[in-house]
């Protein structure tokens, strides 16, 4: 059994958030049914995808490229429907091996 | 307690009037309340506002349908409406016009308690230089109840006015004063 | 050294806003409410007032701003009533779900409609349930006093809820009466600086960054309800001490009630705001010239609702009068509804008659309150009501059976 989140002690008055970035312990990509695959001989790396993901899961690394975050990714499709050059398609997810 | 209603119409300064007379018997010791009949108010249109004075804290808010006093800043109004609605029975009427407390009760401007005419406007005008004359007839009501020293008057009117404003208006209310206390009944 | 001036309700709140050292003023105009932000903007303008003024482009954006200028820590204020508060009432469960201590003048006027810019409680009663404290003051003294008062108990770490200061619109806000004005360094001992906690209020602090006003699930909301509700419970008593403290300090106090020749009545007339002063004077009259034991029981604070002074001042009376500034259309009258609901369970309780008076700026007067004591006194006698509701002074050539 976990820990409780909370005591009655250290019950806030408010449910500020008080520990930033607190979204990244949750890794949604576990959500994912079907996931988007980068053709990178097709990516012009203009970055409409990286402005376009709901959940920031794309983002353009230090040399530009473009990379997915998949513990992040939940799959939504936007990034592929998009993308200018069609270089992102959405695949069925399989389960790593 | 004594309770005082003003006739005036917008502009006239009848609130002003309320809230120097309050005050004045505030620096008497009194207690004090004033308060216009509240709503939108444009210049010339009839406006009523009230002063309560007493030696105790004074608890009643609503309007005042009883009054002791009457001041009446513009005759006129006496047209469309009755200037002494429920005046007690032993109340006075602290008028301005040129006329008579006789002429004022024959034609039916004032038709009942113990009547004080003054002519604040013609004071007014020679002494301020404008018809505004609120604080003049409070000089007059002074003189003819003493239920407020004039000293206080003076010294309300100075916490509200400029220097220059103020020697006026205390100049003009004394002179009222005057007439009305000078007369011999 | 007191300094004793004739000021207006509205000047009167103005002028403790500017000794309470607030940091922070963003209104919107509205009257009655409009002359007491005016008067701030002035302190601001010539000095007297250091402290940072929004203007804002609707209530909605006031509430707004104040919200975020409490988060950062300051001291808050703003003024409004009628069709303003409503306005801004998403957002004043925001301000009590958030803990913020933001002080708020309400000039209470009525709802449109029917339109119109005169005296009713219809306005406060909308915020009733939102956490929000409420007091009505009686007095101009009792405004400007009363306000000092509110930054304390609303700043008091176990409370941190947000505070109305209801004054009657016009009947209060535009009159004027003496009123006197401790000076700078009594009002500062009394209440000193806003000093939030990082680690427990509603703090946005670049050194320790949180993110305020998120979502909850439902595990976990009724638990944030219960802490708010505790909040209030915790604010009855912070307030009797508050008020003791004020007592001390100022030589005024005003309790949570005031129970007016109360001990031997037979009939007592519950009322909140200016009703209870005109009040005050036909029960002395009355005992005076029909010998009818009678007294007024003057609600202060609303919210809290002072459950135990109601049932210690009333309960062994024969027949109360709650005279409401409001209506509950459907079922009655809001504050007949919070004293019937708070003497329910009472072991002894009298027969309670359901008032309404005073609505859209109908001045209620001493004929008026007269007869709510007469009919309440033949209750006392006969254990019985006439009516369920009855409307003080109503018209019955236009309206009714």
């Amino acid at each position: 059994m976990s820990k409780p989140y909370w005591t009655k002690e250290n019950f806030p008055i408010t449910p500020n958030i008080r520990n930033p970035a607190g979204s990244l312990a949750f890794k949604c990509g576990q959500w994912r049914s079907v996931r988007p695959v980068l053709d990178e001989k097709k990516c012009t790396k203009c970055g409409i995808c990286v402005l376009h993901c709901p959940d920031d899961a794309i983002a353009k690394n230090e040399k530009g490229e473009i990379e997915i975050n998949y513990d992040y990714c939940k799959g939504c499709g936007i990034c592929e429907n998009e993308c200018p050059v069609k270089a992102l398609k959405m695949i069925i997810e399989v389960a790593e091996k | 307690m004594k309770e005082i209603i003003f006739h005036g119409r917008g502009g006239q300064g009848a609130v002003a009037g309320t809230d120097i007379l309050a005050d004045a018997a505030m620096r008497d010791g009194k207690y004090s309340q004033s308060f216009p009949t509240f709503g939108p108010e444009r210049r010339g249109a009839p406006v009523m506002a009230f002063t309560r004075i007493d030696d105790k804290p004074i608890r009643v808010r609503c309007q005042i349908y009883e009054p002791d006093y009457v001041i009446v800043l513009d005759s006129t109004i006496s047209k469309t409406q009755n200037l002494t609605a429920g005046l007690k029975p032993d109340g006075s009427v602290i008028i301005n016009t040129s006329s008579t407390a006789e002429k004022v009760r024959e034609e039916k401007i004032v038709t009942q308690g113990k009547i004080y005419p003054i002519d604040a406007t013609s004071i007014a005008m020679n002494i301020i230089g404008s018809p505004i004359l609120n604080t003049v007839i409070l000089g007059a009501f002074s003189a003819a109840t003493g239920e407020v020293k004039l000293k206080s008057l003076f010294e309300a009117v100075e916490n509200r006015f400029s220097k220059v404003v103020a020697e006026k208006n205390n100049k003009a209310m004394e002179e009222a004063y005057n007439v009305v206390k000078g007369r011999k009944d | 050294m007191n300094t004793r001036k004739l000021m207006s309700g509205n000047r009167a709140i103005a002028e403790a806003v500017k000794l309470s050292e607030v940091n922070v003023v963003s209104a919107y105009p509205i009257t009655p409410a409009t002359s007491i932000v005016e008067y701030l903007s002035e302190f601001i303008a010539r000095g007297e007032l250091a402290a940072e003024f929004v203007q804002a482009e609707s209530e909605f954006g006031a509430m707004s701003a104040c919200i975020g200028a409490s988060s950062v820590g300051a001291r808050v204020f703003t003024a409004t009533c009628s069709q303003g508060l409503a306005l801004m009432h998403e957002l004043n469960y925001v301000a009590a779900g958030l803990r913020l201590p933001i002080v708020m003048a309400v000039t209470n006027r009525q709802l449109s409609q029917p339109l119109g810019m005169w005296c009713d409680h219809s306005d406060a009663m909308g915020e009733r349930d939102s956490g929000w404290m409420q007091i009505y003051v009686e007095s101009c003294q009792e405004a400007f006093d009363t306000v000092i008062q509110a930054f304390k108990l609303a700043e008091t770490k176990e409370v941190l809820l947000p505070i109305m200061v209801c004054l009657d619109g016009f009947i209060l806000s535009h009159t004027s009466e003496p009123v006197e004005i401790p000076e700078q360094k009594e009002i500062r001992d009394f209440l000193p600086a806003y000093k939030p906690d990082a680690d427990y209020h509603t703090l946005l602090d670049v050194k320790k960054p949180l993110a305020a006003g998120g979502g909850c699930p439902p595990a976990f909301t009724m638990e944030f309800d219960y802490k708010k509700y505790d909040a209030q419970e915790k604010g009855r008593e912070m307030l009797r001490k508050i008020d003791e403290e004020f007592g001390d300090a100022f030589g005024r106090r005003y309790g949570l009630v005031e129970a007016y020749k109360c001990d031997d009545a037979d009939a007592i007339l519950v009322a909140m705001g200016t009703i209870v002063g005109t009040a005050k004077d036909v029960a002395d009259k009355l005992r005076s010239e029909k010998g009818w034991r009678v007294g007024v029981l003057k609600l202060r604070s609303y919210r809290p609702f002072p459950k135990e002074e109601v049932l210690k001042a009333a309960c062994g009376s024969k027949a109360v009068a709650v005279v409401s500034r409001a209506i509950s259309y459907g079922l009655g009258a809001p504050v007949f509804s919070d004293v019937a609901t708070a003497m329910y369970n009472a072991p002894e309780k009298p027969v309670l008659l359901n008032f309404i008076a005073g609505m859209g700026g109908r001045d209620v007067d001493k004929k008026g309150l007269a007869a709510v004591f007469e009919k309440t006194i033949k209750a006392a006698e006969t254990g019985k009501i006439e009516n369920e509701v009855e409307w003080v002074g109503l018209n019955k050539n236009l309206v009714g059976g």
